[in-house]
């Protein structure tokens, strides 16, 4: 078994505080350290941000396998569901439909899920176009590692604000956000 | 053994780091994620009691506690000023059971809890803004039940507080609240700023700053990102003003800054000094 975080109580706080970071200026590329290393396909992003916000109370859903279950499991202890039923979900590879996620409902959208999903790169320049909440004018992102579509399939979700989801990307130790007020172009 | 990691002190023995469990902390940070992804919806959190009652700021310490790190910089607060019993009891329980540095400075920190006043200084970008709120709930002297206001802010109908404003404007000629006035979050959520001074209602607009508001009692979190739009509510015909004393700081002379009245004696003398006391000892060169 992989040891999670090595000092529980500083590093999940500084974890939480990347993600926070990550959350409250959406694209931003942010770095999460000190992150555990836990089982591949799991990246010390994916693991870090799980560890810190998982726990029993939190149903999760993942596709990564028995050994990164474990891991999960032991550290975060918590509870394994159907990905429609989870609050977190962690996807390393494609993520299941968007749609078909909890979006929470108009009276508690705060119970939407986060979607934790691994991406091959995070540049600070590219593509996406990024406006919102969070942001001054603009910021770009650019993303590998995406199904096609998936932009499009995020950005059917928005009508229906302030239902929705919220997306950590990962790659290797670092985040980007897009939480559900994010317009995509 | 590793070396302590914390850099100024240790914190008490025998308490957590920032005195709650880490379970606790993590149910508050899920509620301030969420907070910062729905700007200005209050999430629901299960508030903790603190060692202070309420009224004192229980929801802004905890919402202060999931937040703070070794290597943050706390400000305390309280109606602008850092050396009232409020402010001192809890930037010296956070020195206690967190062992974080502390200051008056509001350019210095990096954590900055606030009860009723938004720093004169202007804030950065990475800093963050921590409010104590006794009530979130912008409608409740108008409709007092909770499964109805939170069904209003669902479909986001804030007709009434429209009618209250218009009623203010019929009775008195102008909106007559000088605090608390309610704002349109991002265009979508209305939202109590707390009790701050209407005066400090333009300064949530597009900050730079993480706002976060917490509230014990009524156990709401809510918050507001960066640059986001906050609108004080308001009319075309009667757009929203903020509220300032015609007077200039006794002290430092400043006839920018939100001024406290002060009775000097019986007499009817009276002086007006700055409410922000780190910004007044700053222009006074202290």
């Amino acid at each position: 078994m992989q040891p999670g975080f090595s000092d529980p109580v500083l590093d999940a706080q500084s974890a939480f505080r990347a993600v926070l970071e990550a959350m409250s200026h959406p694209g931003r590329i942010i770095p999460v350290a000190p992150a555990p290393l836990p089982p591949v396909p799991l990246s010390p992003a994916m693991g870090a941000v799980a560890l810190a916000l998982a726990d029993a109370d939190t149903p999760l859903w993942h596709d990564a396998g028995a050994e990164a279950g474990d891991w999960l499991r032991f550290h975060a202890g918590s509870p394994l569901a159907e990905a429609p039923r989870a609050m977190f979900l962690l996807a390393t590879g494609t993520p299941p439909a968007l749609a078909g996620l909890n979006l929470g409902t108009e009276e508690a959208p705060q119970e939407g899920a986060t979607l934790l999903l691994a991406v091959k790169s995070l540049r600070p320049a590219g593509v996406l176009r990024l406006r919102g909440p969070g942001i001054q004018h603009e910021t770009a992102l650019g993303v590998e590692g995406l199904p096609e579509g998936f932009w499009a399939e995020r950005a059917a979700l928005r009508p229906l604000f302030p239902c929705g989801l919220d997306i950590i990307l990962c790659c290797d130790s670092q985040i980007a956000a897009i939480p559900r007020t994010t317009e995509v172009v | 053994m590793n070396a302590p990691l914390n850099p100024v002190a240790e914190h008490l023995a025998g308490y957590n780091f920032a005195y709650l469990d880490e379970a606790t902390k993590r149910m508050i940070r899920r509620a301030l994620l969420k907070a910062v992804a729905i700007p200005g919806h209050q999430v629901p959190f299960g508030a903790r009691e603190m060692p202070l009652p309420y009224g004192w700021g229980t929801g802004g310490i905890q919402v202060t506690a999931a937040v703070l790190g070794p290597r943050d910089v706390l400000k305390v607060i309280d109606q602008g000023a850092d050396d009232t019993t409020n402010a001192v009891s809890i930037r010296r329980f956070f020195g206690r059971v967190a062992g974080v540095r502390t200051t008056d400075r509001t350019r210095e920190a990096t954590i900055i809890q606030t009860r009723h006043r938004i720093p004169e200084t202007a804030l950065r970008e990475g800093q963050v803004l921590v409010y104590q709120v006794p009530m979130p709930e912008p409608l409740f002297k108008l409709e007092p039940r909770v499964s109805e206001t939170t069904r209003l802010h669902a479909l986001g109908d804030y007709g009434l507080m429209q009618v209250k404003l218009y009623e203010d404007i019929v009775q008195h000629g102008e909106v007559a609240t000088a605090y608390n006035h309610p704002v349109m979050v991002n265009g979508r959520y209305l939202m109590s700023p707390s009790p701050i001074p209407s005066f400090d209602n333009p300064k949530m607009h597009m900050n730079p700053a993480l706002q976060l508001f917490g509230a014990g009692r009524e156990k709401r979190i809510y918050a507001v990102p960066p640059y986001t739009e906050v609108r004080s509510l308001d009319f075309e015909d009667h757009p929203f003003r903020p509220i300032r004393a015609p007077h200039a700081c006794e002290l430092c002379g400043s006839t920018e800054s939100y001024l406290d009245e002060v009775i000097t004696d019986d007499q009817g003398g009276r002086i007006f000094v700055c409410s922000d006391t780190d910004y007044c000892a700053e222009r006074r060169g202290e």
